[in-house]
């Protein structure tokens, strides 16, 4: 891990091409982010925090600038690399949720197991977590059966059963209500005291941002502020 | 894993997975009729042409390889001749036939000498054998088909025919009137079609065969060649018929499968960026798409082979001596890979398609 980071970023930059007009979505972050750190990352649409969020988590390349995730150097990775790191390396939160809506809640997290190799011995641990997320008494439930907090703690599990380094969350609460909202934001607290999960969280809510302990600001593609 | 992808998404969409099933199984049934009744014809004509139990069958001098009911061009004066002066032969019997709706014919037959000749037909119900001239004797199928009873009159060669009995199928027609009438009325006086020989040994066929074509231009074969004559694969189009309907079947599949699957991809364009973003390849999504193919084209055969029962079912209700259908089991991979490979065809431009689809914008897809 260089320098003891796990996400490390400079000048990151990347352009989308709409048409025949450049869009700069990233205009030269830096960014340093140590194991075991849960960050927030706030700004205003069109700041850049998706892109960046989706860079680190190798579903797009940067233009420009170095980007290092767990020791992989993402810019010089070909899409098959991208797709290895998405296997075990990163976990994926979404405010959709994002469940396969065919497959149980079991299923769902059985899926990502499965393609990431992993072997379909129970895991104790794991099943445990699940106690702890409150969601094993509904895993043979498809999403449409399941509420909003139900499926988003399905989706944390998820995201964590092949034990990645980083957990990304965008916008985690965005669909919830105050509850369940509540719920998520301790659920995800837990799982960087307790397991030590790396964590970076995009967010509007500033009552989510606070759980965080360090909040990065964004806007027009730049970090403007770390507090 | 992959198994259970596939078959919850075909469940998550039963009326598109059904529908598919339903196309691709149409030409699966296309092709196990088209060569059940292929078969079946051929086997019918194979099993009355054996019913005849003679050993040699003579025929015009026109007449070709493959076997066909050309005119009667053999003068009936042969069936004497071959009966006195060929050496080995024990009996002779001459035939005319005329085509009415292909493949069935009417048959024109003496009947003591065909009673003489193979022991006469099983009767089923009526009088035994052809009495008046305008008598006719039909099969059970062709009663069936055309609801025909004892005692009804038919009309058919422009003449109505008195139906005076119902025979089993399997011995040389399927229709028969007396010879001399049906002579008559093609204009035939005096003309048999074919001459069916019964020698004393079998063994003399060769010999039979040599001396009738070293003193007569008539052709003669063995009736060993002329069954093999009625095998579908020696009947004129038959083959090259199936290959269109093979044809249309792999293009059919790759249609029917290409448009679902397309569909398919396109419905779950987020489901694709889901899986995407668990680290799911290009090669994982394809092989998705592709199993969904795979199943589809199998669980169209499956139904493909069950409607080829029930289009079995209502050849044999409606139409049973026309088209003489049979179930062709051996069949029924060839028509499962003819369609596996359209199914498979038709889901790699889908499959590629999804598996190139960006994760973001799969994502984002609402």
């Amino acid at each position: 891990m260089s320098d003891g980071y796990i996400i490390e970023t400079r000048d990151l930059r990347k352009t989308y091409h709409v048409g025949k007009v450049d869009v700069p979505a990233l205009r030269g972050v830096d960014l340093r982010v140590k194991p075991g750190e849960f960050l927030a990352i706030v700004g205003p649409s069109g700041s850049g925090k998706s892109t960046l969020f989706h860079i680190i988590g190798g579903l797009t390349p940067p233009t420009a600038g170095s980007v290092r995730v767990a020791d992989q150097d993402l810019a010089a990775l070909s899409e098959a690399g991208r797709t290895r790191l998405r296997k075990r390396t990163v976990g994926f939160v979404f405010q959709k949720f994002n469940l396969l809506p065919n497959l149980t809640a079991r299923d769902n997290i059985a899926v990502a197991r499965y393609i990431a190799g992993a072997d379909s011995k129970p895991d104790p641990k794991f099943d445990e977590l699940l106690q702890r997320l409150g969601i094993s008494h509904r895993l043979d439930h498809k999403p449409n059966s399941l509420s909003g907090g139900e499926q988003q703690r399905v989706a944390i599990a998820r995201s964590i059963v092949n034990h990645p380094a980083i957990l990304l969350a965008d916008e985690p609460t965005g669909n919830l209500d105050t509850e369940n909202s509540k719920a998520v934001l301790d659920i995800l607290r837990d799982l960087n005291e307790r397991m030590g999960q790396t964590i970076l969280m995009i967010t509007h809510n500033p009552e989510a941002a606070a759980v965080a302990y360090q909040t990065i600001h964004m806007l027009d593609g730049r970090i403007i502020e770390t507090t | 894993m992959t198994a259970k992808l596939v078959l919850e998404n075909l469940k998550h969409k039963p009326m598109r997975s059904l529908l598919s099933f339903l196309l691709i199984g149409v030409p699966v049934t296309l092709i196990l009729t088209l060569v059940g009744v292929a078969r079946g014809m051929s086997e019918g004509s194979q099993q009355r042409a054996r019913g005849v139990t003679a050993d040699i069958m003579v025929r015009g001098s026109n007449a070709g390889n493959t076997f066909s009911f050309g005119s009667p061009a053999v003068p009936q004066a042969y069936v004497n001749y071959c009966e006195t002066k060929v050496p080995h032969v024990k009996m002779a019997m001459g035939v005319i036939n005329h085509a009415l709706d292909l493949p069935l014919f009417m048959t024109g037959i003496d009947q003591d000498q065909f009673n003489r000749f193979t022991g006469g037909f099983h009767y089923l119900a009526g009088q035994h054998g052809l009495r008046e001239p305008y008598d006719v004797l039909v099969d059970e199928l062709y009663a069936k088909q055309r609801k025909l009873q004892v005692g009804q009159t038919v009309r058919m060669v422009n003449q109505d025919w008195h139906v005076v009995g119902i025979i089993r199928s399997g011995k040389l027609a399927r229709i028969a009137v007396q010879l001399s009438v049906l002579q008559h009325l093609d204009s035939a006086d005096g003309m048999v079609s074919q001459i069916y020989l019964k020698l004393d040994d079998p063994a003399n066929s060769d010999a039979v065969i040599q001396y009738i074509e070293e003193h007569t231009s008539l052709k003669v074969n063995t009736m060993d060649e002329i069954v093999a004559m009625y095998d579908v694969n020696n009947i004129q189009g038959v083959t090259e018929f199936l290959y269109v309907v093979m044809g249309i079947g792999v293009i059919v599949g790759f249609a029917v499968v290409c448009l679902s699957m397309y569909m398919a991809v396109l419905q779950r364009t987020r489901e694709i960026g889901i899986l995407k973003s668990l680290g799911g390849s290009n090669s994982f999504i394809l092989r998705i798409i592709l199993a969904e193919a795979v199943v589809l084209g199998l669980g169209g055969t499956v139904l493909g082979i069950l409607m080829s029962y029930g289009a079995c079912w209502l050849i044999r209700t409606f139409v049973p001596a026309s088209l003489p259908m049979i179930i062709v089991p051996s069949w029924w991979p060839i028509a499962g890979a003819v369609t596996l490979v359209g199914a498979v065809l038709g889901a790699l431009y889908p499959g590629l398609s999804a598996a190139r689809h960006d994760p973001i914008e799969a994502l984002a897809y609402e």
